[in-house]
């Protein structure tokens, strides 16, 4: 039986709790002490509601309640810097506001600076995802903490003394003026990516709490989303999770082998992420910015398609090696140019990777190396490249695949 | 006459062992201040945040990039100082990116106690 009070809470605290503690931060100029008010609000939330019912509008209620008990905090804390200029600015806040509808625009400027300050390049990008997640996503941190494998004292942590940079080295609460801005957006765009993959593609650790990093991840898009709409990075990276998390069921086989798109069942993905994808994804297109996430984006449309164009996949591969030039996007742009102008030319691209630092020792460059010269029909060529990457492959269930199809040749 | 440098280095505590630090010697720290600006011999002195709180800017590879954390290697020695008074850390960072040093070197931006705000 589930407790609809208990009910209206949680869900208060999922939809409503990062706006909550993004508007008391500004007012109390304080991230800990936000936070620590925030909590004491979904306490009261969770033995006042039952009592005199879910109120009409929870994030109103909520944000109220927390500054005044951030007040309460102030008064009883005398070891807060700036205490009294503080107290006296809340409690202005307070008197003003205290009937007032909390003003929507404002709302969504505090979760910007949130985002902004909680992304703040001065952090280490491991603090930045586990601020993010903590203060935009809700979760706590033992769930941060089983999420990215570390042990929950060593996340507390992390994210102690990060909140304790932010308060002692003054870093801005606030959206950086324009000619930061673009550099800073896509600061931003990375570590939700960095949260979205890291639930997408690690195979360990616990199932559901990795789902939940991809959910977070797409929600914090979306977000995102709602407060940059014209910023095409912003469509361009929602459209890229929404494509990858349709697939989320279908990328992994029965015994637990990862399957490439052509390889999978396609009654397994999820339609109604794909059409939110490729709406994001053409949204994107129309603002006519083409950036790394956008581009991956298309990529993954055209690659879910029944007749994949891989000739068009190739050709946005050579846009994307412009933007991003990385060993791993040379890989990819080799394996398409592959199967669109044959073995042969992929192979031409491939070589000079084959000797790169960066990449000689990644198993997938020796799959694909395989792959493309059984194709171009060097047999023997093809059994030394699947030796190779059976030697750095690091799974049980991948070394296997890949003796089947050494055997196979 | 001429100006020097002092740099103090120390074991960086908290809580307790901090409080037992501080409550044995704040008188000592203020006569010495107070001696040394009454001779005329103070230009400058201050406390610094932890070194967690630090970060470092270095323009080596070409772009200026930012690194959580102090400065950390033998290889470099200490060959300036700014101390600067800025509205928060962007702006502070802002001054360290112009410094043409981190085109070969690093630059380290500590905010100290008790300063500007």
């Amino acid at each position: 039986m589930s407790d609809p009070v208990a009910d209206a809470v949680a869900r208060a605290f999922r939809d409503e709790r990062a706006a909550v503690l993004a508007t008391l931060i500004r007012h109390v100029g304080d991230f800990q002490l936000a936070e620590d008010a925030v909590q004491d609000a979904y306490a009261a939330a969770l033995t006042t509601w039952p009592r005199d019912g879910v109120p009409a509008n929870p994030g109103a209620w909520l944000t109220v309640t927390a500054r005044r008990r951030a007040i309460d905090r102030l008064r009883r804390d005398r070891s807060v810097v700036g205490r009294a200029e503080r107290l006296a600015e809340l409690v202005r806040v307070d008197q003003q506001e205290h009937r007032a509808v909390i003003d929507e625009s404002s709302i969504v400027d505090d979760r910007l600076r949130l985002i902004f300050t909680c992304c703040h390049p001065a952090l280490d990008v491991s603090a930045r995802v586990a601020l993010t997640l903590r203060a935009l996503g809700g979760l706590t941190t033992g769930e941060i903490a089983r999420a990215f494998l570390v042990a929950e004292p060593t996340m507390g942590k992390r994210i102690v003394r990060a909140k304790r940079k932010i308060a002692d080295a003054r870093i801005p609460y606030e959206v950086p003026r324009d000619e930061e801005l673009p550099d800073r957006v896509r600061g931003v765009l990375r570590v939700v990516y960095l949260i979205f993959n890291e639930g997408y593609s690690a195979t360990e650790g616990d199932r559901l709490v990795r789902e939940e990093l991809c959910n977070e991840a797409i929600r914090l898009g979306l977000l995102l989303r709602e407060l940059m709409p014209d910023d095409a990075e912003v469509w361009g990276l929602c459209a890229l999770m929404l494509l990858h998390d349709s697939r989320r069921r279908a990328r992994v086989d029965e015994h637990g082998r990862y399957l490439a798109i052509g390889e999978q069942d396609r009654s397994r993905w999820d339609q109604v992420r794909i059409r939110e994808g490729l709406a994001a994804l053409e949204r994107s297109v129309r603002l006519r910015r083409p950036g790394q996430y956008q581009l991956q984006a298309a990529i993954t449309a055209l690659q879910m398609e029944d007749e994949p164009d891989w000739q068009r996949i190739a050709d946005l591969y050579g846009a994307l090696v412009k933007l991003t030039p990385t060993s791993v996007v040379e890989l990819n742009r080799a394996v398409a140019v592959g199967f669109a102008d044959g073995p042969q030319a992929g192979l031409e691209l491939l070589s000079p990777l084959l000797h790169d630092p960066a990449v000689e020792r990644y198993q997938p460059l020796h799959a694909a190396h395989a792959e493309l010269l059984k194709r171009a029909g060097d047999r023997a060529g093809a059994a030394r490249a699947y030796q190779a990457a059976i030697k750095l492959s690091a799974n049980d269930v991948e070394r296997a695949e890949l003796e089947r199809r050494l055997q196979d040749l | 006459m001429s100006q020097y440098m002092l740099l103090l280095y120390a074991n960086e505590v908290e809580g307790e062992e901090l409080a037992e630090r501080e409550a044995e010697i704040p008188t000592i720290w203020s006569e010495l201040n107070r001696g040394l600006e009454e001779a005329g011999l103070l230009v400058a002195a201050g406390r610094l945040h932890l070194s967690t709180t630090a970060t470092t800017v270095t323009a080596i590879s070409g772009e200026a990039e930012l690194t959580d954390g102090p400065f950390a290697t033998t290889k470099e020695a200490l060959a300036g100082y700014y101390l600067i008074e800025a509205e928060n850390l962007d702006q502070a960072l802002g001054v360290a990116k112009r410094i043409p040093l981190i085109r070969y070197g690093h630059v380290e931006v500590r905010p100290v106690r008790g300063g500007a705000g």
